[in-house]
């Protein structure tokens, strides 16, 4: 458990000074994120297998255990709308409606996209999990 | 001690709130889990709506409550990393949908920064709500940037970034099993990009592979927004 919740946090501590250091545009853990997938690639050459990401392994017991409350982490940072109930409601309906319609515009230009160019270049449906 | 004595002890200390933080989340999710997990259900509303409840009923303050609740709050920066495990299992699919992924990552990541900005204008939003509003469909820590460089105010971003991911949660079974897509990919894709995290936690209640191309997308429109931002806001307000 340690071991794999200490990978983590390395490969995060490893990505915000990367950002910090070298200013680049992207969130510390997203780097982090790389490096942890290019760990996990060095690891297969290494022993020739997966068992770096194994959901017995360390670091797959960690990651799919905090995967599994990925919603509850947003709490936190959520209940921060108490703060600005009031400028909300002065602008409740365009911020509202914008919000909405925005999203699922955003979902159906995406899934479109993502579909037509998919068939365009024909990969088969079938393992892509359809 | 007096039960006033033990209220100001224990609501000034971080215990309480992060108590409260992890049972509002634990009723939420049962919640959700008697409904058969309906999208309306969505268990950070639900848990949200408990926790700030409570905050106004006790008058508390939302940065009191904060302290307590920051060690949930940090766990997101590992969570983040740990997305990196299903990318790896999954990495020949990945693979092999690169290039519908990038096409889908640019026009939705565009249409995500337009849309919000042109409907809010038309409904007569100043331009501080404009400014904070363009990222909203990236997650948190990366919006809240984008939205100072930009002459938003980045804690208002971070709550529309959270009414987002909502939405998004809440809206995007319904309208792709509307559509009759049943492309686990192309579904997870869509949402984790309109909808950071939070759609990113729902596609991972709905299907596995749907979650891995949800953290993916999540993960490219945090590197995309960023770029894109500055330039479309300079044309459209």
């Amino acid at each position: 458990m340690v071991v794999g919740f200490a990978l983590l946090l390395v490969c995060q501590l490893i990505g915000e000074a990367a950002v910090r250091g070298l200013g680049l545009p992207v969130p510390g853990p997203v780097v982090g994120l790389l490096l942890l997938a290019a760990a996990a690639a060095a690891m297969r050459r290494a022993s020739g297998d997966d068992r770096f990401v194994d959901p017995a392994a360390p670091l797959g017991r960690v990651a799919d255990g905090l995967l599994s409350i990925l919603a509850l982490l947003f709490v936190p940072a959520g209940v921060g709308v108490v703060q600005y109930l009031g400028l909300i409601g002065e602008h409740a309906v365009a911020i509202g409606v914008s919000l909405v319609a925005s999203t699922v515009i955003t979902l159906l230009a995406t899934v479109a996209t993502f579909l037509a160019i998919r068939r365009a270049i024909g990969v088969d449906d079938e393992e892509a999990g359809s | 001690m007096t039960p006033f004595a033990l209220w100001v002890y224990l609501s000034a200390s971080p215990l309480l709130w992060l108590t409260v933080t992890l049972l509002a989340w634990l009723l939420a999710d049962r919640i959700a889990a008697a409904t058969g997990r309906h999208p309306l259900a969505n268990p950070v509303l639900i848990a949200v709506a408990v926790v700030a409840g409570l905050l106004r009923l006790t008058g508390t303050e939302y940065r009191l409550y904060f302290d307590g609740a920051q060690f949930v709050h940090f766990l997101l920066g590992p969570a983040t990393v740990a997305l990196a495990v299903p990318l790896w299992r999954n990495r020949r699919l990945v693979l092999r949908t690169v290039v519908p992924m990038l096409g889908a990552l640019v026009v939705g990541s565009v249409v995500a920064i337009v849309s919000t900005v042109a409907i809010a204008m038309a409904l007569g939003a100043p331009k501080t709500v404009l400014a904070s509003l363009v990222p909203k469909s990236v997650t948190a820590a990366v919006a809240m940037a984008v939205s100072e460089g930009l002459g938003g105010i980045p804690a208002l971003t971070a709550v529309l970034v959270l009414t987002t991911g909502v939405i998004g949660a809440i809206v995007v079974t319904p309208v792709m099993n509307a559509l009759g897509i049943r492309d686990w990919a192309a579904r997870g894709f869509a949402v984790g990009l309109a909808a950071h995290g939070i759609g990113t936690a729902r596609a991972y209640t709905v299907h596995p592979i749907a979650g891995v191309f949800a953290g993916i997308a999540m993960g490219l429109n945090a590197v995309v927004t960023p770029l894109l931002a500055p330039l479309l806001a300079r044309i459209l307000f």
